[in-house]
């Protein structure tokens, strides 16, 4: 059988056709995926490029309410710039940061994991300290003060231009110790197993081991921490934009529009916080529901039948 | 068990030392204590008076030893802002985030536990997927949009609960130290809505944590073994399940004390709630270094301290580890 | 006549997600007072489930389809939960394989043997204490008053499945399963479990069902014999009688393949062919036929009955 034919008979696909959740969330998710890449050429207007916006046209109101233009379907917010084009470049900047920063995430947590776990004894120990502190510590503080840092010394300017790379690198180095200590759970469960003992006979070495045989069979957790970190970066980056430490103010995304509408939402403009939070709840509860289902999908133990 | 507990406090030192090798490097590389005690109007002349009289141009560890002793008595800088030492700022605004994060705390064992247990026994129940639901839904919404919504909901359509702030409070020692608002029906109902939103992050979390270790525990040999003893069910569950559930939701529970003191930084900025996570965006604000760095220190030491001390319960309540002594 | 425990046409479904499939398929048999039986069988057999359907404490999705069970004349089969509980621990005792999963770890020995016999009985703690004492006394463990507060992680293998015998003993019940009591320790330790478990039995009137693979212990143990294959019955007698003059070529198979109880040294070991199928492979009539050296046209046909081929013995074979 092809891998094609096999997956189309696999349990995997069956136990997804049967949860009707998790086809509404998949849908909805590469829906999202779709609009967020292709925001550049579908959205009205670039709410990135200063000329664009009219400080004028602040504060204007869905197309449906009084007041309301069909030029800015869902308003706009308080700079003057269109509420779709910018909730669609905010999702884009918050998935592309996301994605950096589980990668950098995984890959840093992976390899330490892996050491950790395969060579145990000190290093272990001493590695192992390391993730606890940091991840006993309160990364949100180091985020904001890095970003304030950042700001301080290099300028606003620089700022904006480095943002989206400085995030995926905070949240990135904030969260490995997540993947380490899954690996290296893993990893441990597995180095006792014969079939490590029997490759070790063979003569493979220690790496060879470790990535072709032991990786993979960690795989199914790492899958569902990814869909967890994930989920966790877009609320990370949210939470830091919201509080000013994020993207900067020219460059607009979910957190900090949310916090440009809070100061308006006694006054009224409730759209520039609302439709942003619905956006970005919707797209994190999708990716938890997926989780969610992977997770019990993934997980034999638990029979629902 | 002794051992256990020397080792887990020297360890708990370390940890205490790098960190304030680092908090004190980056003070010293981008601090200024001479503006912070006499602000910016000074001459040059003065300022490099004040910077021989202050030690400024000591190697660095000969000033990060005096840093260490200075913040073994207590002292651990000036802020720029308030023109008062640092530790008494923090102080002077600790009492609003601790009692922000007791209120919280207690919400969330008092609602986690019963829900999680119960979701756990019975899962197909109507209770149990609505909890499952809603708590998914949960962690989907950050913090601050909840206490967005909440202010919203209550305070600006409903008008029944104060929107910012802490209301009335009363010097709970006499001292001035400790502005409680847990003694006034004011306080209180400031402190519902920040209370609750803070408990919305962790609550799901928990359930959810409670919920699936219970459902693993219950799963187990000895639960199988313990029907097969003839033990009632009640017995089953609440004993033996409950005590085996209780172990890893306690260790979690400890570090999320911690992420909980971080999250206060969001809540406090949309309830306008004078606690330690407003000074400290304030701090950054306005560039008050030696008052956000002492903060972050501060903030270790609690972290550090919290977790020793969870790690040492852990070690009574969980008899395995008592012989085994390591981690 | 009414035995002690009777097993009729047991029949155990488990409800998986692509249809169900059946474990143990139509199972008869009957204990007497004091009666040591034994059942045995490869893994995956059906041994296990049978003796956890007894006390009805099959993990789901398992549930019996068919068939009833007696225990001293009460159809317990039919039994709510909550009746069934004053049968188990109490009347019927089980004892599973592997004590370092059976027993809590966070609570000590102690803490566990009183909380069963309080479960049953109205008795103080130290009533409680005082039987639980005793107990440990008889089944030969050193100290018995420093076990009790020790917990399990404290004590070796062997130490921790006599301290679950001692459990089963609490009630002084009428029946003790035993499931896989020896495999989880060392080989010398097995043999002196063993010991116990007869010399308890005999001393005490108790009966006994041992559920186990390994002929060896069978042989030592038991009285009488139930040899299971793909959920099903196969041979039934005297265990004497089976192991010395095996009827079905399963059971032939089985004790030819051990070093001298029927082979004599100097004599070829036999070797059954193929494996036992998996629940959801069952072939057509004979289950055993694809491996059987005595394979005709009507064992792909029709499934053999359990009847009676002599001296006592019951076999499920077309061609005895």
């Amino acid at each position: 059988m092809t891998k094609f034919q096999k997956f189309k008979e696999s349990y995997f696909l069956y136990s997804f056709k049967r949860d009707k959740v998790a086809i509404a969330s998949f849908i909805i998710l590469a829906t999202l995926l779709i609009l967020a890449v292709t925001a550049p050429w579908i959205a009205p207007e670039d709410p990135y490029d200063a000329n664009n916006i009219d400080i004028m046209d602040s504060e204007i109101p869905p197309m449906w309410s009084e007041g309301g233009e069909s030029r800015f379907i869902l308003g706009t917010d308080n700079m003057g710039r269109d509420m779709l084009s910018t909730m669609l470049y905010g999702l884009r900047t918050s998935i592309l940061i996301a994605v950096g920063a589980v990668f950098l995430q995984a890959g840093l947590g992976i390899l330490v994991g892996l050491t950790a776990g395969y060579i145990g004894g000190k290093t272990d120990a001493i590695l192992m300290r390391i993730a606890d502190i940091q991840f006993s510590f309160p990364y949100l503080m180091l985020a904001i003060f890095i970003s304030a840092i950042f700001q301080a010394v290099y300028g606003i300017g620089s700022y904006e231009r480095l943002a989206v790379p400085l995030l995926i690198v905070i949240i990135g180095l904030a969260e490995w110790p997540m993947y380490a200590r899954t690996i290296r759970a893993s990893v441990m469960g597995e180095v006792n197993k014969e079939y490590v003992e029997a490759a070790r006979v063979i003569g493979l070495s220690r790496p060879t081991i470790m990535i072709r045989h032991v990786l993979p069979n960690s795989l199914t957790s790492l899958m569902v921490i990814s869909t967890i970190q994930f989920a966790n970066a877009v609320m990370s980056e949210a939470a830091l934009s919201f509080l000013g430490f994020g993207m900067p103010v020219t460059k607009p995304s979910l957190g900090s529009l949310i916090q440009a509408g809070f100061d308006f939402i006694f006054s009224g403009s409730w759209w520039i916080t609302v439709f942003p939070g619905i956006w970005l709840v919707l797209f994190v509860l999708v990716i938890n529901l997926l989780g969610d289902w992977l997770r019990d999908v993934l997980n034999p133990k638990l029979y629902k039948g | 068990m002794f051992a256990f507990i020397i080792r887990r406090i020297i360890q708990a030192v370390l940890v205490m030392l790098v960190i304030s090798l680092v908090g004190f490097s980056i003070k010293n590389s981008m601090g200024d204590p001479v503006r912070d005690l006499v602000g910016e109007r000074v001459t040059p002349e003065e300022r490099a008076q004040m910077a021989e009289k202050l030690g400024l141009n000591d190697p660095f560890l000969v000033q990060y030893g005096r840093f260490l002793k200075n913040a073994l008595k207590g002292d651990l800088g000036t802020s720029f802002i308030y023109r008062k030492p640092t530790l008494e700022v923090i102080l002077k605004h600790a009492p609003a985030t601790i009692e922000l994060v007791l209120g919280a705390a207690l919400i969330v064992i008092l609602v986690s536990l019963p829900l999680g247990v119960y979701s756990a026994l019975k899962p197909k129940s109507l209770l149990s997927r609505f909890t499952m639901g809603f708590s998914t839904l949960g962690v989907s919404v950050p913090v601050f949009l909840t206490a967005i919504m909440f202010i919203y909901l209550f305070a600006v359509t409903l008008r029944i609960l104060p929107s910012y702030g802490r209301g009335e409070t009363i010097d709970l020692f006499g001292n001035g130290y400790w502005q409680s608002g847990m003694f006034t029906i004011d306080g209180l109902k400031h402190l519902i809505l920040p209370c609750v939103s803070l408990a919305s992050i962790m609550l799901p979390l928990f359930i959810r944590l409670i919920r699936s270790e219970m459902m693993e525990v219950l799963e187990t040999e000895y639960i199988k073994y313990a029907k097969a003893k003839g033990l009632s069910p009640m017995r089953i569950w609440l004993v033996h399940a409950f005590k085996n559930t209780l172990l890893p939701v306690v260790t979690v529970f400890g570090i999320q004390i911690g992420i909980m003191f971080a999250f206060t930084i969001l809540t406090e900025t949309v309830f306008q709630w004078q606690g330690m996570g407003f000074m400290f965006l304030e701090a950054v604000e306005r560039s008050d270094i030696s008052l956000w760095i002492a903060y972050l220190v501060i903030v270790a030491a609690v972290f550090v301290f919290v977790n020793t001390v969870v790690d040492i319960m852990y070690g009574f309540i969980n008899p395995t580890v008592r012989i085994a002594g390591t981690r | 006549m009414s035995h002690l425990l009777e097993i009729h046409d047991l029949e155990v479904k488990f409800a998986l997600r692509f249809g169900d499939i059946t474990a143990i398929d139509g199972v008869s048999f009957a204990l007497d007072k004091g009666e040591r039986l034994g059942i045995v069988g490869e893994s995956g057999a059906g041994k296990s489930v049978t003796g956890f359907s007894i006390i009805n404490l099959i993990s789901k999705p398992g549930y019996i389809s068919k068939g009833n069970i007696r225990f001293e004349g009460n159809k317990i089969s039919s039994y709510s939960d909550e009746q069934m509980r004053k049968i188990r621990g109490n009347r019927i005792s089980m004892i599973f394989q592997d004590p370092m999963m059976t027993l809590n770890p966070v609570f000590t020995v102690g803490f566990q043997m009183i909380e069963t016999i309080q479960a049953h009985r109205k008795i103080s703690k130290a009533g409680a204490k005082k039987i639980a004492l005793e107990k440990l006394k008889k089944v030969h463990i050193p100290s018995p008053e420093q076990r009790l507060g020790q917990y399990p992680h404290e004590l070796s293998g062997g130490m921790r499945q006599r301290i679950i015998i001692a459990i089963s003993l609490l009630t002084d019940p009428a029946i003790i399963i035993a499931d896989e009591p020896t495999t989880a320790l060392d080989v010398t330790i097995q043999a002196e479990i063993m010991d116990l478990l007869q010399e308890l039995c005999e001393s005490d009137n108790m009966a006994l069902i041992l559920i186990t693979h390994d002929l060896g212990v069978v042989s030592q143990v038991t009285e009488k014999i139930a040899v299971m294959y793909a959920g099903k019955i196969i041979e039934y007698g005297s265990t004497d009688q089976v192991v010395k003059h095996p009827v079905h070529p399963y059971t032939e198979g089985l004790i030819k393949s051990i070093p001298g109880t029927v082979i004599k040294p100097g004599e070829d070991l036999v070797q059954i062919p193929g494996m036992m199928p998996t629940l959801t492979n069952i072939p057509p009539g004979c289950a055993f036929n694809p491996r059987c050296y005595l394979k005709e046209a009507i064992c792909t046909q029709k499934t053999p009955e359990l009847k009676e081929v002599g001296n006592g013995i019951l076999a499920a074979c077309h061609m005895k």
